[in-house]
């Protein structure tokens, strides 16, 4: 058996310190470990985007990230991103919009529409489909996941003007 | 007194009852990432079991040795037919009346089979285990051909008899399952003698997968202490699964509780009982501690119920102005290894005899003959009725090949051929009652919002244009009018290993005026828990905020069979208004009591009981549920509660109208979906953003069945598309805009006139995006052309035209 990795990273501003075996993926840590069920497991090998976070500033699929590539990362999940008295604009949207059925995408589909509408706070239709193209849902057609991030969209733009 | 005063209209709107866009109530814990699905499941001690799956498409299991997996640390216990058998739990009964190995039992007769069953600490350790168990194969000749393997001396099933019966009558060969018909063959063949016009085409619908974003999954919990035991899995049919579990275990049904969590969509996937259920349940029993099965995307595209693979040979017959006279129709159905398909028992081939679809063709004749092949055993109902979808793409693509016979427009050649609405309620040739329609209405409608008759203008030019060497680009208008059949169904001719198709819906009023009711269906995805409290809101006057609706837990729900096959809103939701009205019924009584008049004497008006003529005098809900449990009323018990078992008397058969526009590139084989308008009538209308959303989701299933998901096999029995890099599904960057519309005719046998929708997209969205592909080339000459059309045999199709120069 292969000596552990010694393991510090912060998830949902928590830190985290723990041994872990160095074939364990990040999505087991976050899953098993830490309890943290949000992001979820779709095809184990990057293309649905289930499993979707924020690491370090970027969009990361944590099924394909081994446990020593997140050595002292910053992750953030969907548990992280709003309360239940505060829900994030684009959590309030996807309700508002019907933008989600299943669920089960849901949170690799805000939290990478997080990541999109910060990287580009005023996207079209088309930058939203293709910005989105590393997130699978089988149940919406996606129609209403790009209605409910440019709504989320406005939303946050409205509110960012209205604090200038 | 009925009259629509605004009060009255802010009270009913206040009840979010039917026809409201309600928001989700499931969504809240969605969106923030507090779901709970099977796999979120964590009980202490809980151990992993994974399977050791067969290379080998056919083969006989001369050893399996797992004395080295027996090492490996962490792994506990190997699981083999051998362990199995003298539990009589090595084999188990599909729903289809065949049964099915649970381990292999001396020999493999597809790709990915369960051979053995690891049980390990966790599911890392369960992985170290599978490789360490050694498995000593002989390969057999391998058939994936249904054409062929009717024809081999290689036998498949050897555990059958081949001059028995088999659960659906006589068996013409060794690897034959069975043959079911429909209609009058004698009769049919004469017209088809005697027609003006006969098109003959074989129709392939291929082999293809529901593929749910979530996995099959379950936790088997056996309490030794207690005799109790506990399953949570992926069920669309929980209640189904505890009779299944009860006549295979023997466990006594009372002490089994089946329960289905959050399920991250089925589509048919996770309707039947799957290898994995069983092994875990023992496994559990074996070990005394909880054992967690879960699939891994491979696993489920390989070997959990696949969809489709029908070879459907027809041949219909018209008068030369185009009145269709005749239907005939063939099809040799793959059913792979197993016949594990999820049919009511009477229709080993679904509800296939629908394919006479939205016309009035008065004879007909359809057999289907099932075969046993080296493939994974399914045959589900992929986001449609029990082969609906097979039905209507056989019958939009026949009535397509048709009017290229008859040089007739196929717009006009449907029109002049649609059962008429006064003729229903209509008796098709091939055995069905269709409830309600207007399906001229919905094509008038579908073929001027696209502009029908500019786009065939804009088609002809660009041809010439191609003609002309100016463009590379084909235009192509699909066009597709389907009929459903959905919401089984009725007890005299549904059941599923004799259980009858009824549903079932439970109502506990509280005191302070809001409920709970269960229902024997299971959501996944479609939103019951929003939609079900919208058709009690509108029935008891309570606000559906105020309802809580509960399913998937068998110890607390009333049995039903489940969700899939639109049935939920068919039989659940009508169980749901009947159920509904008792309350109703019993209230009204409360409310005369209260207001001291007869029980005539006082009428419901949206939330209350108000006494005839003086409406001032009236009884609320909330006040009438209050005294169900405070006054001591003579003659009637305490409590408002109500039960109802609803046994449809007939099907609901929703239809639609859609047409897709798309531009195809003659020589990239590529393709651009520039329009497509979806008008759906699914009787009454319960929530219509949902309703949308489901077309929505259905037409994005449709699409990836049409245009590139399959299913492929080699030659060797070898899956070709088992991960998600070759088994496609479309993302967003792929997905057109949809436009939807709609018009309603209400089923005049549901108390509700609701039909159900969750399937009619994917049952009318593949012909209409096949269509597309087959009417852009139709001017070069294609007649069919099988699917899917993806690039390459798009690219294919223009090439075998002639049309790369």
């Amino acid at each position: 058996m292969t000596d552990k990795l010694h393991i510090k990273l912060t998830v949902n501003g928590q830190e985290e310190e723990f041994l872990a075996e160095p074939r364990e993926l990040l999505i087991y840590t976050l899953r098993e470990r830490l309890n943290i069920t949000g992001p979820h497991i779709g095809c184990e090998t990057s293309h649905c985007g289930a499993c979707t976070i924020t690491m370090d500033g970027k969009s990361v699929k944590a099924c394909t990230v081994f446990i020593g590539q997140a050595n002292g990362a910053d992750v953030t999940t969907i548990e992280g991103m709003g309360s239940p008295d505060a829900l994030h604009p684009l959590q309030s949207a996807f309700k508002e919009h019907h933008g989600l059925q299943c669920g089960y995408c849901t949170p690799g589909m805000i939290t990478r529409a997080a990541k999109l509408l910060e990287e580009n706070p005023s996207p079209t239709e088309e930058d939203i489909r293709f910005g989105m193209s590393g997130n699978l849902c089988r149940c919406t057609g996606y129609q209403n996941i790009v209605k409910s991030i440019l709504a989320a969209a406005a939303e946050m733009n409205a509110a960012k003007e209205a604090a200038e | 007194m009925n009259d629509m005063t605004p009060d009255r209209e802010e009270r009913k709107s206040s009840l979010k009852g039917m026809g409201s866009s309600r928001k989700r109530v499931e969504d809240a814990r969605f969106t923030q990432g507090k779901g709970n699905y099977v796999d979120d499941i964590k009980l202490d001690g809980m151990l992993s079991g994974d399977f050791v799956r067969s290379p080998y498409a056919h083969a006989r299991v001369v050893d399996i040795n797992t004395e080295a997996a027996l090492k490996v640390p962490g792994v506990l216990a190997v699981l083999t037919a051998k362990d199995l058998e003298p539990l009589g739990l090595h084999w188990m009964p599909t729903l289809a009346g065949d049964k099915q190995m649970v381990l292999a039992d001396g020999k493999v007769l597809f790709q990915g089979q369960e051979v053995a069953f690891v049980i390990a600490k966790d599911r890392f350790a369960a992985a170290d285990g599978i490789e360490a168990v050694e498995v000593e194969y002989e390969e057999l000749p391998v058939l994936t051909d249904p054409f062929e393997a009717l024809k081999s001396d290689v036998v498949l099933r050897e555990d059958l008899d081949p001059k028995a019966d088999g659960a659906h009558g006589p068996r013409k060969h060794h690897n034959h399952i069975f043959t079911w018909e429909a209609g009058e063959k004698d009769a049919t063949e004469q017209v088809l003698a005697e027609a003006d016009v006969v098109a003959e085409e074989m129709i392939y619908y291929h082999r293809t997968h529901p593929c749910p974003l979530e996995t099959c999954g379950c936790v088997a919990s056996m309490d030794k202490v207690n005799g109790k035991l506990t399953l949570w899995g992926t069920f669309q049919a929980p209640h189904a699964i505890r009779t299944v579990v009860s006549l295979i275990s023997g466990i006594e049904e009372h002490n089994i509780r089946v329960i289905s969590p959050d399920i991250g969509g089925g589509f048919g996937n996770k309707v039947g009982a799957y290898a994995g259920y069983v092994c875990s349940v023992v496994a559990s029993i074996v070990t005394g501690q909880p054992v967690k099965w879960i699939e891994d995307r491979m696993d489920n595209l390989m070997t959990t119920a696949f969809a489709r693979d029908y070879w459907m040979q027809g041949k219909i017959s018209a008068t030369k102005d185009g009145k269709i006279t005749g239907l005939w129709c063939h099809t040799t159905a793959d059913h792979g290894g197993f016949d594990a398909c999820a049919d009511p028992t009477k229709f080993p081939a679904g509800f296939m005899n629908i394919c006479t679809g939205s016309y009035d063709i008065p004879t007909a004749y359809l057999a289907v003959d099932g075969v046993y092949t080296n493939k994974a055993p399914g045959g589900v109902a992929y986001r449609c009725s029990f082969r609906v979808t097979e039905a209507a793409y056989f019958i939009e693509r026949m009535v397509e090949v048709l009017a290229i016979e008859l040089n007739m427009d196929a717009a006009e050649l449907r029109r002049i051929n649609f059962i008429k609405k006064d003729q229903f309620p209509y008796n098709s040739a091939l055995g069905w009652e269709y409830d309600s329609g207007d399906y001229h209405t919905a094509w008038d409608k579908a073929l001027e919002a696209v502009n029908y008759d500019d786009l065939r203008k804009e088609q002809s030019a660009r041809v010439a244009a191609f003609q002309r060497g100016e463009t590379r680009k084909l235009l192509g208008i699909g066009l597709t009018h389907f009929t459903e059949i959905v919401g089984a169904g009725p007890v005299k001719n549904c059941d599923i290993l004799g259980l009858g198709m009824f549903d079932s819906c439970e109502i506990r009023i509280h005191p302070t005026g809001s409920a709970i009711a269960r229902l024997g269906t299971i959501s996944q995805g479609q939103g019951h828990a929003t939609t079900f409290a919208q058709i009690l809101a509108t029935e008891i006057g309570l606000p559906a905020d105020s309802i809580t609706i509960e399913e998937g837990d068998t110890d607390t729900a009333p049995y039903g069979l489940g969700t899939y096959g639109s049935r939920s809103t068919p039989v659940a939701g009508a169980a749901t208004a009947m159920a509904g009205r008792k309350i109703r019924a019993k209230a009204q009584m409360i409310a005369a009591y209260l207001l001291e008049v007869h029980d005539d004497d006082v009428e419901f008006d949206v939330d209350r009981f108000v006494v005839k003529g003086a409406p001032e005098r009236f009884k609320t809900m909330k006040d009438i549920a209050f005294a169900s449990y405070n006054q001591a009323i003579p003659g009637l018990e305490p409590g408002l509660e109500a039960v109802s078992y609803y046994d449809p008397p007939n099907m609901t058969y929703p239809f639609g109208a859609y047409i897709c526009v798309m531009e195809l590139d003659v020589d990239t084989g590529e393709h651009e979906i520039r329009q497509f308008y979806a008008l759906d009538d699914c009787g009454t209308r319960i929530n219509p953003m949902i309703i949308e959303g489901q077309v929505h989701g259905g037409l994005t299933e449709a699409l990836a069945i049409a245009m590139g998901q399959e299913i492929a096999y080699d030659e060797m029995g070898n899956v070709k598309t088992g991960t998600l890099m070759d088994f496609f599904l479309p993302t967003a960057w792929e997905t057109p805009h949809y436009t939807t519309d709609h018009t309603t005719t209400p089923s005049p046998h549901h108390p509700i006139g609701a039909k159900g929708v969750g399937e009619s997209p994917n049952v009318g969205g593949v012909p209409a995006f096949s269509n597309a592909v087959h009417d852009a080339f139709r001017a070069f000459g294609l007649r069919q052309a099988h699917m899917p059309h993806d690039h390459w045999r798009v690219w294919k199709i223009a090439n075998d035209l002639g049309l790369h120069g």
